[in-house]
């Protein structure tokens, strides 16, 4: 069902714009130059976001984090085994990926380990990231509340995850 | 984000001279690498998505789903920037389809126009990044795809844990940062 979403609304807007007497070709060339400056720009913001979450894990820190973590993660109803996703999350999304499938290989895909990472993973995105990419093109340095309140929403995420993988 | 990128790295690297201090260059040279690799493969899938956004900008049919989505924009953004509005509207709705690649360029237009110019964000741009940075897809197709390629039986089965686990998390981050605000505006008086 879902595969036909996309190839609908690309129809959609072709014949739409046809009759509104767009440029399709034009705009869509338009469109498309701005990428290159796009990612110029992001570059750096990525660059250095990946260097410090590779230090991070590389050194240890992450994992005796995590390890520390455990507990209070156990106490909110989180499953040990997937404590190190839930603390990872926010920093990186493909290592977030790449632990996901380590869960299903060793817990099995239908497992209540691998439905609860399932559930946390595509409950969530990575905040760091989205917070450095999206203001990368403004002035905005100062970010007040908002990394507070999305690692709070996170982890308020995994709960609620793991209690409905649970109970459904 | 300053500071957390500099304690961050600082305190790896103070523990990474005693555990390995030739990890310390090879880690950054090697995720430098992968940050290039990727931003390449984004500048792909970019070029696409902002190709097709600008045909729906000139159509006018970002107008129109901006002005559809108004009630709620205006409710959750409190922004009255049509130039913003119809940017968040595109965010909106491709993050509810799950597109996060086409969701990045209208978000990042959107941040765009909504920064004054202060240095600090402000109270929609705040909505925008909470948002941006929780999920509100409706169908996991990702992870899906992921589970089925492991061997799942019932790979759809996590749908509507995630589904419900979403929306009570998004109401949540909402509600906190309206209270935020609120606290914050008595505060000041």
């Amino acid at each position: 069902m879902s595969v036909y979403i996309l190839p609908v609304l690309i129809i959609f807007l072709f014949i739409y714009s046809f009759f509104k007497k767009v440029n399709v070709y034009k705009s869509f060339v338009g469109g498309a130059k701005g990428a290159f400056a796009l990612c110029l720009d992001i570059f750096p913001y990525i660059c250095a976001i990946l260097c410090a979450v590779a230090l991070f894990r590389a050194s240890g820190l992450a994992l005796w984090l995590t390890q520390i973590l455990s507990p209070v993660f156990s106490f909110l109803g989180i499953p040990p085994e997937v404590s190190e996703l839930v603390f990872l999350r926010p920093f990186t999304g493909s290592g977030s990926f790449a632990l996901l499938n380590n869960i299903f290989a060793t817990y099995g895909a239908d497992s209540y380990i691998a439905r609860c990472a399932s559930c946390i993973l595509s409950s969530s995105e990575t905040l760091f990231y989205v917070t450095t990419v999206y203001t990368s093109k403004t002035s905005i340095k100062k970010l007040g509340y908002a990394i507070p309140v999305g690692l709070l929403a996170s982890i308020f995420g995994a709960v609620v995850s793991c209690l409905f993988c649970r109970i459904i | 984000m300053s500071k957390i990128w500099f304690w961050l790295v600082l305190l790896s690297v103070v523990v990474l001279i005693f555990k390995g201090p030739n990890l310390v260059i090879s880690e950054m040279l090697s995720s430098s690498k992968s940050a290039v690799e990727l931003v390449i493969n984004l500048w792909g899938i970019y070029a696409v998505w902002l190709g097709i956004l600008e045909i729906l900008d000139k159509s006018g049919l970002s107008e129109k789903l901006a002005r559809l989505l108004s009630k709620p924009i205006k409710f959750l953004f409190k922004s009255n920037n049509a130039d913003a509005n119809k940017f968040i509207a595109i965010n909106m709705a491709s993050n509810i389809l799950g597109l996060g690649n086409a969701a990045t360029p209208s978000g990042i237009k959107a941040m765009q126009k909504l920064d004054d110019g202060s240095g600090k964000a402000n109270f929609s741009a705040m909505m925008l990044l909470i948002i941006n940075s929780l999920s509100i897809q409706l169908l996991p197709t990702t992870v899906i795809g992921l589970r089925e390629s492991a061997g799942s039986a019932n790979s759809s089965d996590i749908i509507l844990p995630t589904i419900l686990s979403s929306m009570l998390t998004c109401a949540f981050a909402i509600t906190l940062v309206f209270l935020i605000n609120k606290l914050k505006r008595k505060k000041k008086q």
